[in-house]
């Protein structure tokens, strides 16, 4: 595993307690799990994600992402409904290893309040809590 | 890996490894009140002669083939089983194993059940199987846990012509969740009644058992049709694998999840157990089934080898989220029913399975011809209901003192159904066997 300051965290996202990103844009975000969070799980072989149309309350559950080493939880950063899911990591989960940020996005929610994602962590404070 | 027994030597050295005294201090941090103080309440141990007495005398009290004729199957089968099995298990590699917990190390017992999940998921026509259950009940309960988990759905509905003990299990599984149980009732002619199925949305599961409990086959390929379009899993149950060599295997029907009891193979009915629950699902649904998985690799020099794999999905790992709270199998019983299925081999099965209809079909046959009813007329594999006249108990009981058990009776589990007894014939009943039955209950 690596050092905090080696892991790739960008400004242009919010960070939530239990290691998501969220990146607004209007009325919808995209979410995945940050570059802290795929490099405690290891190679990750599987993700699975929830079906279009679902709705989820922030903190539940909407899926699971498995590793080699185990199989984890994923929870919802912000309310909202599933717009789409990154079908792509059906083929190709390692991408939430190579490229958490972009082609390893999880989610795409419509968000019940648009400016709930502004509650959330930025790049500083969520850079802090994993320094503890 | 063997089994053997620590010495007194290997014990005090690996208590020196972890620097404690005796063994006592091991069990230092469970709290005194815990713990128990006195000795287990048990009886005196005996003499190897007088536990041999004792066993033999436990074994006098049952009706047991070959001393009895035992026309009863009802979920627990007579089969020879080839002499050949008894020597290859009784190899200390196999028969004194327990499961392996440094699974690599155990390449043997990797394969051999790699052969076994092999074989059961080309017996039961599906795409991958995994390497055994306790036993048919459990594995069916499993299934519709499974089908909970990936429907995302609460109601199973549930033939009334699946076993009854099965359907017990599944019952005691549900009770704590919120799960439902929707049961359906049968026809007139030994299948059950899927008219309801329409009107029943929201389903997570529908669950048959072919051979069902009566010995008839279900229309399985109506109800896979019905489901195969939609997330309702079809759940196919079975007591009598065997079947599969003559009838259309439950894969190539659109079953979801093929699970049942494997005694059948190559396994003594030993008083009820053990016994084997095979589960076989197709790949889409691999990461949500439950227990152990055995899978094919190769190693850093490219050579074949045999790992636990998705063990991620299990309890040791996976807490109270796992896909099952079993994470062991049956091994040996599996290796029993793989060195079965093995000795058989595709056309013995097929064979065997025919000589079982046939015979059944002979018993069938006479028990109309002196008047007898078969009232439910749905074709049967190696078992089927014949309907008594009043008052047959007594003639059952004489039938017993003279070494014949004419079947089963049903009415116990269907109150509906009193005379009528579920007989079963495999190859170990003879014709005399059968025309003996015949003649003494007309």
């Amino acid at each position: 595993m690596k050092e905090i300051n080696e892991l790739n965290f960008p400004e242009d996202v919010r960070y939530s307690e239990s290691h998501e990103w969220v990146k607004t844009a209007g009325e919808t975000a995209k979410l995945g799990i940050t570059d802290y969070a795929q490099d405690q799980l290891g190679d990750i072989v599987f993700v699975e994600l929830p079906d279009v149309g679902e709705s989820f309350e922030k903190g539940a559950e909407y899926g699971t992402v498995e590793s080699v080493k185990a199989v984890s939880e994923l929870f919802m950063p912000v309310s909202g409904e599933i717009v789409a899911v990154n079908d792509a990591l059906e083929d190709s989960p390692e991408s939430v290893n190579n490229t958490p940020y972009s082609d390893g996005w999880m989610i795409e929610v419509k968000l019940d309040d648009p400016s709930e994602p502004d509650s959330l962590m930025d790049k500083n404070a969520y850079v802090s809590t994993l320094k503890g | 890996m063997r089994y053997f027994p620590h010495t007194p030597e290997d014990i005090t050295e690996m208590l020196n490894t972890v620097r404690v005294k005796s063994l006592e201090d091991l069990f230092g941090t469970i709290p005194v009140d815990c713990r128990r103080t006195s000795d287990l309440n048990l009886p005196q141990a005996l003499t190897e002669w007088e536990l041999d007495h004792h066993i033999d005398e436990l074994c006098g009290s049952m009706a047991v083939s070959p001393e009895y004729k035992v026309f009863m199957g009802a979920g627990s089968y007579e089969h020879y089983i080839p002499v050949s099995l008894n020597h290859l298990l009784s190899r200390s590699e196999f028969v004194t194993s327990y499961t392996p917990y440094q699974p690599e190390m155990s390449q043997g017992t990797l394969q051999a059940i790699f052969e076994y999940q092999t074989l059961t998921a080309r017996l039961l026509g599906m795409e991958v199987a995994n390497a055994s259950q306790y036993d048919g009940a459990s594995a069916l309960a499993e299934a519709a846990l499974m089908a909970v988990r990936i429907s995302r759905r609460k109601k199973v509905a549930v033939s009334r012509l699946v076993h009854p003990h099965y359907r017990r299990v599944l019952k005691t599984y549900l009770a704590p969740t919120d799960n439902e149980i929707i049961e359906l009732p049968y026809l007139p002619d030994g299948t059950t009644d899927l008219s309801s199925l329409d009107a029943l949305d929201d389903l997570a599961a529908v669950v048959v058992q072919s051979p069902n409990f009566f010995g008839c086959i279900e229309n399985l390929k109506a109800i896979g049709d019905k489901t195969r379009a939609e997330k309702t899993l079809f759940i196919v149950g079975f007591s009598e694998p065997l079947a599969y060599g003559l009838m259309k295997n439950p894969g190539s029907q659109g079953a979801d999840i093929a699970c049942g009891e494997g005694q059948s193979l190559g396994i003594p009915r030993s008083f009820g157990g053990p016994a084997l629950g095979m589960f076989a699902t197709r790949m889409p649904y691999v990461r949500n089934m439950p227990g152990r998985l055995v899978g094919q690799t190769t190693d850093v020099d490219g050579e074949r080898g045999f790992v636990l794999t998705l063990a991620t999905r299990e309890q040791h790992i996976r807490r109270e989220k796992a896909t099952s709270n079993i994470c062991t199998n049956h091994s040996l019983c599996a290796l029993a029913s793989a060195m079965y299925m093995a000795s058989l081999g595709g056309s013995g099965i097929k064979t065997l399975a025919l000589l079982n209809y046939d015979k059944s079909e002979y018993l069938k046959g006479a028990l109309r011809k002196a008047g007898f009813s078969t009232p439910f007329k749905q074709s049967t594999f190696n078992e089927f209901v014949v309907q008594f006249k009043d008052g047959f108990e007594k003639t059952y009981e004489r039938l017993t003192a003279e070494k014949i058990i004419a079947g089963l009776p049903l009415e116990c589990y269907y109150p509906e159904l009193p005379n009528h007894y579920l007989l079963c014939v495999t190859e170990t009943i003879s014709k005399q066997d059968m025309d003996t039955l015949v003649d003494a209950v007309s």
